[in-house]
């Protein structure tokens, strides 16, 4: 059975997302789980800074060689940065998903759609579910 | 990294051996200026000048992009980079659900017939009665050999014909005024399924299988609703499994008022057994490419006919071959005047070519040759499963149709996976069977031997691929390194995916040489 | 049966090691109310020769482009096949493999892939073509769905198009919601006002030039009255051997070039297989539909091919799929992709050269000839609309063709009605002097 990363120091979503908040904002990436089941990340579509985005709603694509799904937004705001190092580098997403592999930086319209969100425990609990 | 010698195993089966491999580039990279492949007529008109016809601003001096090669050139090329291929007539090909058979040679010499090959689909009818009276044939053999009342030829691929069918659905359901916005589809379904229907507007509803594999009446009755327009499936399944609740699934899908249509890529194991339209299937297309043997030329010309019960009828693509007696006897004629059809899906008739070749097939074997095929199809599909369940996991273990389904669960322990397999498989002479489908099995490998393997070429196949699975316990880095014995190694898909180069040009290709493999480019 | 190699034999050892009696057993899961129960009402087996003698036939009550001279073009063209063609693409290598999922047992089909990927851009002016249609007309209406797709629209204009074309557009937008408005044609043939046609619900122009009745159109400014109001211009060439003379559309403007290349090397066959064409600007690339091939290297640094971005297809992203395309029409692309290898860089604008001569040429003796006249002034390629004398019929003037042995053209009276007895005729290069002398003959034959 394969080991993922799951750091306690941020909250998950059940769509395989993590957000970490600091000063009023929230930035999003996939988590572990998500890049070994996507396999090499080939393309990355994220939206344009300014964007509404609503939660559980789809904001942007990410495809790899094998399979593409859609990256739901884990809460509502306004995007405010978009890493486009992953223009040119979807592999960052492979290599440091928690890290240099961020997806976009949100400001958000009401801080309890982050607490909603799984704790590191949870999201664990929920990863181990679907493992066959 | 093993010390031993990739190809001594191979050669203990004795499938393939080394040949010579040879290199060749791309057609640019041998343009000669000045050289030149084509012959034209002296010109027996006034020579015209098209820049004072069309005004300069219109032309283009000459074709920059295309090489300047001769014929020699050429047909070195083609027939240097022909040997890099592996074909149905080198060997066994065991593509599931592809049904690669053996293409008869016949069905070329018929389909290159002058009056076939030089015609043209806007002559007036009068001039091309032979043909469209082999067309008119060819719609009542395909109808009598699934059992449905009335087919189209006209679409250019099985999935057109899927295309073209859901589109029937719509219609029908529209033509009685109901609005329905679902369609059910098997979680075992081909990819073109839900495609289609998506094409068509409609939300899919996944149907899960039992864990037999099938797909059970009480999964489709809690399904199925007014909302639903059709059930989409596959008989024998993407499995290879006969639906045997079909009878059932059927009149349930019925009875909610919707209708039920048949993928027939498995068709080869139905063959003069059963008939999709005495199975409760309303509508479906046909793969000339995969049951009635037209070459798969690389990737197509397919040919897929749909077939229809009556109450579908006066939806079918437009136009219709029709016969008509006249006093001068039998008369046929496109007919046009198809107020309820869906349109056209082709720009002519179809593939003609492709249904020319079916209709000598067709002929070549009459009512026990057809029938023979499904009973050797089947045959050989259940001796594969019967030599190789030792080694290989068989996710649903029961008496198959024409394909089998295995997984790589006992190769687990040994990091081995399908891909791997796969890629050993090359080494062995023979193409891979179909690999990661259906999704409902992790680690798929689907394969369908035809009828068209005798059982000795079974027999090599199954020593090569129980030598694989005795290299995945004693020595699992010779298949996880496969192929060794191809002129490429495994290409990296994921630098195709992430820079995409989809065509030549000088300065990039260089550029591109030089740099170095991306980080994080995984096999 | 030669196709089969089961003997008697074979089958009991089969049927041994598999522990079942007979091989009725092995379908014993199909309900036995469900089975046929009698042989398939179809003809009894043939031999290989009463096959032939049978279709040969059957063949042989067709008029065909060897039998007769040839003017009816109209979206499936006659011209020569150098042979070489059938020589190559006959291999067994090239035309009994599939797919290639196996890049490295496929290379050569790949590689082929590549290579009339990279004409195609050449020839139509843009970055990126995928590797084939079924046929111009599907090509045609993909790429007014993809345009739809890109810029969220759902209306498209069109022009010039074949109205088989048109159709097929027609029944692929149906399941879209898209509306379709056509912009007419005007006294010297062109389309006419294409711009009061366009406005912000549009997501694409597709005019087809050469158009259905023969001119050549203005591109460029059909590009800017596209863009103007943010819509794409879809440019559809029925005629791929065009592109040999006229200006790459995607010079001229056009966002997308679609088409027919039947053209190159792929006999007229009834009508198919033929093979669509469809190329777009790189910034769209993953909109299109259709098989890619990519370049990569190996695990040693050797250059490869491989089919990819492959995650746009059906069978990964199956209900979010650009298209639900699978086959592509691999052996004509091969044919194709040979003949323009063959012609090469400057053989292709030469036979284009003799193409526009002919045309010309027909012109010149139809304009002589009292009772025939042009309707269009607009300058064409090889195909133009000639009107027959008041009073005479199509239907009879192609019967005094083919009396002369010649198929004349095509009929125009269920597609342009408003023209009168009027002829669709198409001189290409395999149409002599003599063949055109005695067509017009024919044709102005009501006058005389």
């Amino acid at each position: 059975m394969a080991e993922y990363d799951i750091p306690d120091d941020r909250r998950y979503s059940r769509e395989d997302e993590w957000a970490s908040f600091e000063d009023d904002q929230i930035t999003v990436g996939v988590t572990d789980y998500a890049q070994k089941q996507l396999g090499d990340v080939v393309f990355v579509e994220l939206p344009a800074v300014g964007t509404a985005v609503e939660k559980g709603e789809p904001f942007g694509v990410i495809e790899s060689v094998k399979a593409v799904s859609d990256l739901y937004a884990p809460v509502s705001g306004q995007v405010v940065e978009v890493n486009t190092d992953l223009v040119d580098h979807p592999e960052l997403v492979n290599e440091d998903c928690y890290g240099d592999g961020w997806m976009l930086t949100i400001a958000v319209d009401d801080r309890s759609d982050y607490d909603a969100l799984l704790d590191a425990a949870a999201y664990r609990r929920h990863v181990d579910d679907r493992k066959t | 990294m093993s010390a031993r010698d990739p190809r001594a195993n191979v050669a203990a089966v004795g499938n393939a051996a080394t040949h010579v491999a040879y290199e060749e580039p791309l057609l640019f990279e041998r343009s000669r200026p000045g050289r030149i492949g084509y012959s034209l007529p002296a010109l027996d008109v006034p020579a015209a000048d098209p820049a004072a016809l069309l005004g300069a601003d219109a032309l283009r001096a000459a074709c920059d992009g295309l090489p300047e090669l001769s014929e020699v050139d050429v047909v070195r090329h083609f027939t240097r980079i022909s040997t890099w291929n592996y074909a149905v007539d080198l060997g066994l090909y065991p593509l599931g659900s592809c049904t690669m058979k053996y293409n008869p040679k016949l069905n070329e010499v018929a389909a290159r017939l002058p009056g076939f090959a030089q015609s043209h689909p806007l002559q007036p009818t009068a001039l091309s009665q032979g043909l469209l009276q082999l067309l008119h044939e060819l719609e009542r053999h395909l109808a009598e050999i699934s059992g449905m009342d009335a087919v189209s030829l006209q679409p250019a691929a099985g999935a057109q014909g899927e295309l073209a069918g859901v589109m029937m659905i719509r219609a029908y359901h529209e033509s009685r005024g109901e609005k329905r916005r679902k369609v059910l589809v098997p979680d075992s379904a081909h990819g073109t399924n839900p495609a289609s229907a998506a094409l068509n507007g409609y939300e899919i509803v996944s149907v899960p299988s039992g864990d037999d594999g099938l797909l059970h009446p009480d999964a489709v009755a809690a399904a199925m609703s007014p909302e639903v327009a059709c059930l989409m499936l596959t008989n024998p399944s993407t499995l290879g499994l006969f639906e045997t609740h079909i009878a059932e699934i059927a009149k349930i899908v019925h009875a909610g008022g919707g209708l039920v249509y048949g993928d027939g890529a498995n068709l080869n194991a139905l063959l003069g057994i059963a008939r999709p339209g005495d199975l409760g299937i309303d509508v479906m297309h046909f793969n000339l490419h995969k049951t009635f043997s037209t070459p798969h030329g690389g990737g197509g010309p397919g040919a897929g006919p749909v077939g229809v019960k009556g109450i579908l009828e006066p939806f079918l693509p437009a136009p219709v071959v029709r016969r008509a007696t006249t006093p001068e006897g039998e008369r046929y004629f496109l007919d046009d005047e198809r107020p309820l059809s869906i349109g056209r899906l082709h720009g002519n008739l179809g593939n003609v070519g492709m249904l020319v070749r079916a209709y000598a097939y067709v002929r070549s074997l009459g009512p026990d040759g057809l029938r023979r095929c499904a009973e050797m199809a089947v045959l050989n599909a259940n001796y594969l499963l019967a030599r190789l369940r030792g080694a290989y996991a068989v996710p649903y273990d029961r008496r198959v149709m024409h394909e089998c389904v295995l997984s790589d669960a006992k190769l687990a322990d040994a990091h081995v996976t399908t891909m791997d397999v796969a890629k050993r498989l090359i080494d062995y002479g023979y193409h891979p069977p179909t690999i990661y489908f259906p999704l409902i099995v992790p680690g798929a490998l689907m394969i369908e031997p035809t009828e068209s393997e005798s059982l000795e070429g079974l027999d090599r196949f199954v020593e090569a691929l129980l030598a694989i699975a005795r290299e995945a316990e004693e020595d699992p880095s010779i298949v996880r390194g496969a192929p060794h014995a191809t002129r490429l190694s495994r290409l990296d898909e994921t630098r195709a995916a992430r820079k995409p180069v989809l065509r030549y040009a000088p300065a990039a290709a260089e550029a591109e040489r030089s740099r170095p493999t991306p980080r994080g480019a995984s096999r | 049966m030669r196709y089969i190699p089961h003997t008697e034999a074979d089958v009991r050892r089969m049927l041994d090691v598999i522990g079942v009696e007979s091989v009725e057993a092995l379908f014993e899961d199909v309900p036995r109310g469900l089975r046929l129960g009698r042989p398939l009402e179809v003809p009894a087996a043939a031999s290989e020769h009463e096959v032939l003698r049978e279709l040969g036939a059957l063949a042989a009550r067709n008029v065909h482009a060897e039998s007769h001279a040839w003017f009816l073009g109209a979206g499936t063209y006659a011209h020569f096949v150098p042979s070489a063609i059938d020589a190559l693409a006959s291999r067994a290598e090239f035309y009994t493999s599939y797919t290639p999922y196996q890049p490295e047992i496929s290379q050569g089909t790949l590689q082929t892939i590549f290579e009339w990927q990279t004409m195609i851009c050449a020839l139509t002016g843009l970055e990126v073509a995928n590797a084939s249609m079924y046929d111009g007309a599907s090509a045609t209406a993909e790429a007014a769905l993809m345009a739809m797709r890109v810029t969220r629209r759902s209306k498209v204009v069109v022009a010039g198009l074949h109205p088989h074309y048109r159709d097929v557009v027609r029944t692929y937008l149906g399941g879209a919601g898209a509306t379709i408005e056509h912009a007419s044609y005007g006294p010297d043939g062109r389309t006419r006002d294409l711009a009061s046609h366009v406005d912000d619900a549009t997501a694409c122009v597709v005019l087809q030039s050469p158009a259905f009745l023969g001119p050549v159109e203005d591109v460029r400014a059909a590009a800017e009255a596209a863009h103007a109001r943010g819509a794409m211009l879809v440019v559809s060439v029925a005629e791929a051997l065009s592109l040999g003379l006229l200006r790459a559309p995607g010079e001229l403007g056009a966002d997308v070039v679609c088409g027919e290349a039947q053209s190159f090397g792929i006999p007229m066959g009834f009508g198919g297989p033929h093979l669509g064409f469809l190329a777009a600007r790189e910034k769209h690339l993953r909109q299109l539909p259709g098989r890619l091939c990519g370049e990569t290297v190996d695990a040693h640094g050797k250059r490869g091919f491989v089919l990819t971005l492959s995650t746009r297809e059906q069978h990964i992203r199956r209900e979010r799929a650009t298209s639900n395309i699978c086959t592509n029409q691999g052996l004509m692309l091969l044919r194709a992709t040979i003949f323009l290898a063959l012609h090469g860089a400057h053989g292709l604008t030469a036979l284009a050269r003799q193409n526009v001569a002919k045309a010309a040429y027909l012109r010149s003796r139809v304009a002589a000839t009292p009772g025939l006249s042009l309707p269009f002034s607009a300058p064409v390629f090889h195909e133009l609309v000639v009107k027959l004398a008041p009073g005479d019929t199509a239907e009879r003037a192609l019967a005094r063709a083919l009396d002369a042995g010649i198929v004349g053209g095509l009929d125009l009276a269920p597609y342009a009605p408003e023209l009168g007895p009027a002829l669709l005729v198409c001189a290409t290069e395999i149409a002599t002097r003599e063949s055109i002398d005695r067509l017009v003959s024919a044709l102005g034959g009501a006058a005389s």
